[in-house]
């Protein structure tokens, strides 16, 4: 297991658009669960509606868990993802 | 005539008949059923089914809104696959031994009741993309008809609210506009509606559906929202032109946008913008600016009730010179004086402010309030293409001074290990007859000039701007202040410096030619000029 703590830094927080992006590409890896914490919330990050309803903000810290095959590549590319707002 | 006021989205008016959108019928029953496989089994292929038609209406938008705005139809896809969301249908099938429609309808209801309860406007919005993908769930669990309009040609389409996959099913030739009763500003129908140029108004009210019939006359105006509703000649006569005017408008900027500021003959000029703020940066790029010529830093100290912190004026120049994204941003240094006050300044009453204590006077008299505005500018250059420019220039002491001051500051900054970026532009206002008199020891020394016609005019005519009686002496097309704007060009040309107005005059379309023949290299007009500019400029022939 590998975790990393990332801050949101999309304007309008993680909406509709990046949920999406991020759900897309957690689907992308099956063998490896990615857990986000953030709010006080657990939140798979494949449930595109469960991310929005943490309702993350910009500025708010999440806490992203891998376990699985290439655990480490895809905390880096999720991890990734945020730094970069979700190409937004 | 009845009118009806909503929030419109999309600043256009349309006149047209009204057509009333008749929704899916998705009304649901609870029905007790035993074998609740064979239901999980009608859910999944209702759910491929909603899925292709999904998959349709995503390439619709595609073609029509782009990729940006279609996105939201790959995330409903997308939606159709959550976990939680299925694995609730499932449960209460499984459970409550109940039909699929119903499962349904109630994960829906919780879900969208969940986005509601959120403290936050946008995902409250959200509860209306689940009731849209579970209405088309259940629609094709039912086998009902989509939903749509029944009446010929034209039309004016109005709803109780629209989902955005029933916005963009709609044929968008036949659309003039989109009201709706309910539905947010925030709701994916009033983007779309934006994105589809079409005008709407959204939270016409229920009032407003009661009263209306399919064939109804109305006029919606999208830029105040309101809903004319069999209107009478007056009205319609004063929209139409309103209607006119916009789309002459639009027409312009259709035909100028991202077209180049060229001559007949092949001389280019570059048009920027004047702002004074950084929410008006929308709409420098709206217009297709090419840069911002004049951003006035005065906002900064009139917005305060104290001096501005270095970090807060930092925060306001790295925003502007991003969202500009590397094109040029000049940013005037403080320019107060009696005639702008601010408070905590305290600057004494003056017999003549025009001529008083005021801009560069104070910066080079308090040099602390000037250093913190350099400091900030500077740390801000490195995300961006920026140029500084000092106001109410009259003398080379007073640029040897400044010239002094910004070497000091980027010294410093260097000895802090701050980044700054080693092409910042320096330039002067010519807007006192001194300073365009001995323009020629002043250009070499500086990038660049920018002609503040305002202020170059009242002081060369010896006319006070403010006063109404003497606008008859105010010629603001006098020959002096035409040959003073020469001079500076020509000397600055001569010395390697550029030169630009960010007066009214460069936006006074009867002087373009003028300008151009005196060899001015950049005009800058409020931003809704710009295009009106750049029409002149490019109907104009040096050549000849």
């Amino acid at each position: 297991m590998v975790k990393k703590t990332v801050t949101v830094t999309n304007e309008q927080g993680l909406h509709m658009r990046p949920a999406g992006v991020l759900a897309k590409a957690v689907k992308d890896h099956p063998d490896c669960e990615v857990i986000l914490y953030a709010n006080g919330k657990t939140i798979k990050a494949k449930a595109p509606m469960q991310i929005m309803a943490a309702g993350m903000k910009k500025g708010c810290e999440v806490e992203i868990v891998c376990e699985g095959a290439d655990e480490q590549a895809v905390l880096d590319e999720i991890a990734g993802m945020f730094e970069a707002g979700f190409g937004e | 005539m009845v009118k009806f006021t909503g929030k419109g989205v999309y600043g256009a008016v349309a006149i047209g008949k009204i057509s009333i959108f008749k929704k899916q019928d998705v009304t649901v029953k609870r029905v007790h059923i035993n074998d609740t496989d064979a239901e999980k089994a009608r859910v999944k292929s209702a759910k491929e089914a909603s899925t292709e038609q999904l998959q349709a209406i995503y390439e619709k938008a595609l073609k029509e809104v782009g990729e940006t705005n279609a996105q939201i139809f790959e995330i409903h896809m997308m939606m159709l696959e959550d976990e939680d969301y299925n694995e609730s249908i499932e449960n209460i099938i499984e459970t409550q031994k109940v039909n699929a429609e119903y499962a349904v309808a109630v994960t829906a209801d919780n879900f969208a009741e969940m986005f509601s309860s959120m403290d936050d406007a946008y995902m409250q919005a959200r509860a209306a993309d689940v009731k849209d993908i579970s209405n088309r769930i259940i629609a094709n669990l039912n086998g009902t008809a989509a939903g749509g309009t029944d009446t010929e040609g034209k039309m004016i389409v109005c709803a109780d609210d629209l989902a955005p996959s029933e916005t963009v099913s709609l044929d968008k030739d036949r659309v003039l506009a989109f009201v709706t009763a309910h539905g947010s500003s925030n709701s994916h129908t009033a983007i779309l509606a934006r994105n589809m140029n079409i005008p709407a108004v959204i939270g016409a009210g229920d009032d407003f559906l009661a009263r209306i019939n399919d064939g109804d006359e109305a006029i919606v105006d999208g830029f105040t929202g309101e809903v004319f509703l069999n209107p009478d000649d007056a009205t319609k006569e004063r929209l139409l032109s309103k209607q006119k005017a916009d789309e002459e408008k639009k027409r312009l900027l259709q035909k100028l946008k991202g077209k180049e500021n060229i001559t007949l003959d092949g001389t280019k000029i570059n048009i920027y913008a004047n702002i004074g703020s950084v929410d008006n940066i929308g709409a420098v790029l709206l217009n297709d600016a090419g840069g911002i010529g004049l951003f006035r830093s005065e906002f900064l100290y009139l917005e305060n009730s104290s001096y501005p912190t270095e970090e807060q004026q930092f925060t306001a120049y790295k925003r502007a010179l991003e969202s500009m994204a590397g094109k040029k941003v000049i940013i005037r240094t403080l320019d107060i004086g009696a005639d702008k006050q601010v408070d905590y300044f305290e600057l004494k009453k003056e017999e003549n402010p025009a001529l008083g204590y005021r801009a560069i006077r104070i910066c080079l008299t308090r040099p602390e309030i000037f250093r913190t505005q350099l400091r900030a500018l500077f740390r801000a250059s490195v995300y961006g293409n920026l140029g500084i420019m000092f106001p109410m220039i009259t003398s080379v002491s007073e640029v040897e001074r400044i010239i002094a001051i910004c070497g000091e500051v980027r010294a410093e900054l260097k000895t802090q290990g701050i980044a700054y970026s080693e092409s910042v532009e320096l330039g002067i206002m010519i807007e006192t007859p001194a300073a365009a008199i001995i323009s020629d020891k002043l250009a070499p020394m500086v990038d660049f000039f920018s002609v503040g016609t305002n202020d170059l005019t009242q002081y060369t005519l010896a006319c006070d701007r403010q006063n109404p009686d003497i606008e008859q002496f105010c010629d603001t097309h006098h020959e002096a202040v035409l040959r003073l704007i020469e001079m500076s060009a020509e000397n600055a040309h001569k010395n390697g410096a550029w030169i630009g107005i960010c007066g009214e005059l460069a936006a006074d379309t009867t002087l373009t030619e003028t300008f151009l023949r005196m060899g001015i290299d950049e005009l800058s007009v409020s931003p809704t000029f710009v295009l009106k500019v750049r029409d002149a400029v490019r109907n104009i022939d040096l050549s000849t």
